[in-house]
């Protein structure tokens, strides 16, 4: 899962996209995907990710990482999600 | 480095909540690397804030209105060419650039004044009623539009383009109208303050992207940063922009300038839609009143106009900085009655 090209991202999970001039704030959670995308992980590595840091169970994080990845999506800082 | 002394008259310093290009433009010139310039303010009206500017602005004077002819206006810039003795001029208002075109060759030879403008055909062939024709002619999508002069023609035009529809004035001033009684409406209002004709333009949803450029008059584009508002007054004017990294915005750009040989700074507005595609809206025929964010980005596009006036090379600029904000604010300056006096009965401060 990839963030588009030149899209900035700051340590306090500031969001820029510099095509569209839009900017976004996320929260701590949202940082920490924001920041494993940027690492190059796959779907399921994030989810393995915060399965192994939240106490909570595999789908309500595939169906909360569906939502960000819907909400990324209408912002156009993503190309695709499944 | 040794910077070369130039005396610059500039108007436009009308820096009021729908702001002339003056202020920014000499903000621009005075941080230029290789120019150690005098600005000379040219005003049309005694308080036009940039007058009073005295750390951007060495010396003002009245000039007359376009209205009076070009006759007067040959003459006053005569005698302040007589006392600065003036290398170039960089008017900026829309509604006087017409008057200065038509000088230049004189402003060159007689006095050996430089500007740096389209000739006259070129600074026609963008007007708002023939920019459709302007698309077609270089390559970038207008939407459809017609001059109208009479409140009787909306009807027909109306149908032909669907509602709504944009409602524009010759120079400046725009309204979306939902409906004709709308459209009439806009008609008086905005041709009781600009005159005729009214342009009716297809209306494009989309978001606003802007750029500020400059063309070297042989088919180059010098320079190019595009913006888009992030806060818009009640006039429609940018209170504050952020940069864009646009590479296909900038290639239209380049398009546009390269094909019509633009000569000059200018100001094109685009409207990007869903499916990111680009439509012009206006292509207005000077730097706009954010051509310092262009600056802020690393290409000082109004040093790199006096050079071109001044016969200096200026290579293209390569880059700039996507992700700059500007953000304009206002400023109450204090300003004695011996200066108000000053332009208001000599026309000079």
């Amino acid at each position: 899962m990839k963030l588009n090209k030149n899209i900035a991202v700051s340590e306090n999970g500031f969001i820029f996209n510099p095509l569209s001039g839009d900017s976004f704030s996320t929260n701590p959670i949202g940082q920490e995907i924001v920041r494993l995308m940027k690492e190059g992980k796959e779907r399921k590595e994030i989810v393995s990710a915060l399965m192994d840091k939240y106490a909570t169970d595999e789908a309500t994080i595939e169906k909360d990482l569906s939502d960000f990845f819907q909400m990324l999506f209408s912002y156009q800082l993503i190309n695709e999600h499944e | 480095m040794n910077k070369r002394k130039v005396c610059v008259a500039v108007s436009g310093l009308n820096n009021i909540d729908s702001p002339g290009p003056g202020i920014p433009v000499i903000r621009a010139l005075k941080e230029s690397a290789e120019f150690d310039v005098r600005i000379i303010g040219l005003s049309y009206e005694n308080l036009e804030p940039g007058l009073y500017m005295h750390d951007l602005v060495d010396k003002s004077y009245s000039i007359p209105l376009p209205s009076s002819g070009m006759d007067s206006l040959l003459q006053r810039l005569a005698y302040i060419h007589s006392i600065e003795k003036l290398d170039m001029i960089i008017p900026n208002f829309d509604a006087e650039l017409h008057s200065f075109i038509k000088l230049g060759s004189r402003l060159k030879t007689e006095f050996g004044i430089a500007t740096f403008m389209p000739d006259l055909e070129t600074f026609e062939s963008r007007h708002k009623s023939v920019l459709f024709e302007f698309g077609e002619k270089n390559g970038v999508i207008v939407p459809k539009a017609k001059m109208i002069y009479t409140p009787n023609e909306i009807y027909k035009v109306g149908q032909e383009l669907g509602y709504p529809l944009v409602v524009k004035g010759k120079y400046y001033d725009a309204s979306i109208a939902a409906t004709p009684e709308q459209a009439v409406n806009y008609f008086h209002k905005i041709s009781n303050k600009w005159g005729l004709p009214i342009i009716l333009q297809e209306f494009v949803s989309g978001n606003e992207v802007n750029v500020t450029a400059i063309g070297d008059g042989n088919g180059n584009c010098i320079g190019a940063v595009p913006m888009r508002k992030l806060y818009i007054t009640d006039k429609g004017k940018a209170w504050a922009g952020i940069s864009l990294l646009d590479e296909e915005l900038i290639d239209i750009t380049n398009r546009v300038i390269g094909n019509s040989k633009w000569r000059g700074g200018c100001e094109l507005e685009f409207i990007k839609t869903k499916e990111n595609k680009y439509y012009l809206l206006e292509m207005n025929p000077r730097f706009p009143a954010w051509v310092y964010l262009a600056v802020g980005c690393g290409q000082n596009h109004p040093e790199a106009l006096v050079k071109m006036a001044l016969g200096l090379e200026q290579k293209p600029f390569e880059s700039y900085e996507s992700g700059k904000l500007f953000v304009r604010y206002s400023f109450d300056q204090i300003v004695s009655l011996s200066e108000y006096e000053k332009i208001s009965t000599l026309g000079e401060l």
